[in-house]
């Protein structure tokens, strides 16, 4: 969000003593940031909508540690002994599943919410590292196809830009049915980013507010799903993985029923998980933390007797190679990245730090996606600020914190004595809290004691 | 089995076919119709017996093949149809044609929800009535309805052109984009931001256009003109209770 509270040149607080030496209190309940959207939602009279996912502290990866050999586990040899990466998605159905030298795979995100060389960045470095990258609500673009050697295509509500040629150019298809930042919601964009090439793609006005559907225009509920996945393989010729993702609230049994319609894939996105324009009250209240909705999805395919039969891709706030390795110890297949993928290409980045401050944010702040304003030409349709964001050199940052990620979750695999990161188990973790203890379904470090645990 | 009688090949594009391959559904399954349809070229024809309400039938279709369903059609019969002409000699279920970038689809009895949805191109035609959200989210698509259409159809239609020859449900248009609805009969509401507009020169020759195209001789002048009145392309707090 922007500050709108304060006139322009107006000093914050007194330069001369900070509030921390005056001795103030501070409100846990009407902390500076809800005061500031107080005086934000009383000047204009509009909710604010923003970028990123939840900013409330929740339980998270980082509240669950490995365990590591000991007397009775070996380790292997880092360097020396192989621990391998690759996985397999989509083999239950399709007759060309994907075959990924990495789990870290890169989440949906629309052209129009980025720019078109934030999507090829993206296409470069996930291919040179051999993982897979996903449209958005917007359609396929050339640029995204041809930098991509594994791309996901999303089929959305909106259906904007769908088409059957780029449907059949798919290497997979991910039918959304939500997304942990606002299960149950829409898409939205502003009419800054509605360009022509924008309006154009997705047939509407330049320049308007768009609104996209929350709900599938042509299905509702589990068994139209199963007969839409039916007519999506029926025009592919059985050939292209089905994906169905879901934003985190009833995880247990939305994998269920999508498993049961027939897909070849589970997308599970926690409330972490990033958008590029959604209400706050929306991104901050409605869903559950990936923490929490990993272990029910877990849960709902081992009792139908396809856990690791259809995969699971889990997704919401992971940021390092001990996020990746955590989310396949509780039994995901693989990952998903959009936020950490977007910093890797520069967002957020201290070197625009006077550029977000004109425009009342900060590095490490800036979340106005929806605007458009982006200065490092990543969530934007400006042409001066996205041709600041070079593809080659985007991508291969990309590809470097890819290539990071998978290399710290060998680490902590090897140290587990894994030699695939898809060995992990629950029975490597221990959780710092009882939260996290409760929702991931793992002790309490130094007990034997899951809360819940029948 | 699917028996595929070769037409002669031809080095121009699309000839009108004439023999056509007979399937019958009750003994081969939809998936061997499907794929011979996808191999197929321009001015090959298809006759689809015993279609029982199966869902997904000639899905796909990327060429300028015909093909006539003698029966009732399931969920999504020609979906995601381009190029070719689809008839279907009974009803079809949910999704008709839903996303058709071109060519025909024209149903002879009724058709359920969500017909033609999201739609980016061709027409698509339904002599009888048509269900719920007839043309929603339309991208492009022409559709002419000979019956009634039901509620919120045309909702958040964005292009394309609904015409409808009956009485229209309640909340047609809601949030509208720029798509054009002509309906002859009743209109039981209209939808949010949905409002009547003038029939001028030109949309009266459209509308001619569109009723010959499917086959009609109902007068363009007797039908009333419905679109956007874009109050609600930008979003504004003095609009809070219409969204
Ligand atoms: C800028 C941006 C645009 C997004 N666009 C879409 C989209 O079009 N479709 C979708 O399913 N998810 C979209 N998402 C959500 C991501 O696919 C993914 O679920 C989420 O970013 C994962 O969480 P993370 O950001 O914590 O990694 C978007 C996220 C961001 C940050």
């Amino acid at each position: 969000m922007t500050i709108t509270s304060l006139t322009p040149g107006a000093p914050a607080v007194s330069a001369a003593r900070p509030v921390e030496e005056l001795g103030l209190r501070e409100s846990a309940t009407f902390d500076r940031a809800t005061i500031a959207d107080i005086q934000r939602a009383a000047a204009t009279g509009v909710y604010d909508i923003r970028g990123w996912g939840a900013k409330r502290k929740v339980p998270h990866f980082d509240d669950l540690l490995f365990l590591g050999a000991s007397m009775s586990r070996y380790p292997l040899e880092g360097y020396r002994e192989r621990c391998d990466t690759d996985v397999v998605l989509g083999d239950r159905y399709a007759s060309r599943p994907l075959h990924l030298q990495t789990p870290v795979t890169i989440a949906g995100m629309s052209f129009g919410a980025l720019s078109a060389n934030a999507k090829e960045a993206l296409g470069r470095g996930a291919s040179e590292v051999g993982t897979s990258t996903t449209t958005g609500d917007g359609g396929m673009t050339p640029e995204e196809r041809g930098q991509s050697k594994h791309l996901v295509y999303q089929y959305l509500p909106s259906r904007y830009g769908m088409n059957p040629d780029d449907l059949r150019k798919a290497d997979a298809i991910e039918i959304v049915l939500g997304q942990g930042a606002k299960p149950g919601g829409g898409g939205m964009l502003l009419g800054q980013k509605i360009t022509e090439r924008v309006a154009g793609m997705r047939t509407l006005p330049v320049g308007i507010d768009q609104r996209s559907a929350s709900r599938h225009p042509d299905w509702t509920g589990p068994d139209d799903l199963e007969i839409k996945i039916g007519e999506l393989r029926e025009i592919t010729d059985w050939k292209t993985p089905i994906y169905v993702k879901i934003g985190a609230s009833r995880p247990y049994y939305d994998t269920a029923l999508a498993v049961k319609a027939g897909a070849d894939v589970v997308v599970v996105d926690g409330m972490q998980g990033g958008t590029a324009a959604t209400q706050q009250v929306f991104i901050e209240n409605v869903g559950i933390p990936t923490l929490a909705a990993i272990p029910q999805a877990v849960q709902a395919l081992q009792e139908l007797g396809l856990h690791r039969k259809v995969q699971l891709i889990v997704s919401g706030g992971i940021r390092t190679g001990a996020d990746v390795a955590k989310a396949m110890a509780l039994g995901a297949d693989a990952v998903a990245i959009g936020t950490a993928a977007l910093i890797a290409l520069g967002d957020n980045d201290p070197r625009y730090a006077a550029e977000y401050a004109a425009m009342g944010s900060a590095a490490g702040f800036y979340d106005d996606f929806q605007d458009g304003r982006d200065p490092a030409g990543i969530t934007t349709q400006d042409p001066d600020l996205s041709s600041r964001l070079d593809p080659i050199t985007g991508g291969r940052r990309l590809a470097n914190y890819l290539r990071v990620l998978t290399m710290e979750a060998q680490t902590i695999a090897r140290a587990c004595g894994k030699s695939h990161l898809r060995n992990l188990e629950p029975e490597d973790l221990v959780a710092l809290t009882i939260e996290a203890s409760a929702m991931a379904r793992v002790p309490l470090a130094g007990t034997s004691w899951i809360p819940g645990a029948k | 089995m699917v028996t595929l009688i070769e037409t002669q090949t031809q080095d121009y594009a699309t000839v009108t076919a004439e023999v056509s391959t007979r399937t019958d559904l009750a003994d081969s399954p939809v998936r061997d119709l499907n794929q011979a349809l996808h191999n197929a070229t321009d001015g090959q024809s298809w006759t689809v017996e015993n279609p029982g309400g199966k869902h997904s039938l000639a899905v796909g279709i990327n060429a300028g093949v015909t093909v006539t369903i003698n029966g009732h059609a399931g969920y999504y019969a020609a979906g995601m149809h381009q190029k070719g002409e689809v008839t279907v000699n009974g009803n079809a279920g949910v999704g008709l044609a839903e996303n058709i970038m071109s060519g025909k689809v024209h149903v002879k009895g009724d058709a359920s929800q969500s017909a033609a949805a999201t739609g980016h191109g061709g027409l698509v035609v339904i002599d009888g009535n048509a269900g719920a959200r007839c043309g929603i989210s339309m991208k492009g698509v022409d559709i002419v309805v000979g019956g009634n259409i039901g509620h919120m159809s045309a909702f958040m239609a964005q292009a394309g052109r609904l015409v409808v020859c009956g009485d229209a449900g309640d909340a047609l248009g809601d949030s509208i984009y720029e798509a054009r609805i002509y309906v002859k009969g009743t209109v039981a509401s209209l939808g949010a931001d949905c409002v009547e507009k003038p029939m001028r020169a030109e949309h009266l020759a459209e509308l001619a256009g569109l009723l010959a195209a499917a086959g009609r001789t109902d007068n363009p002048a007797d039908f009333k003109r419905y679109g956007s009145a874009r109050n609600l392309y930008h979003f504004s707090v003095h609009n809070s209770t219409s969204y």
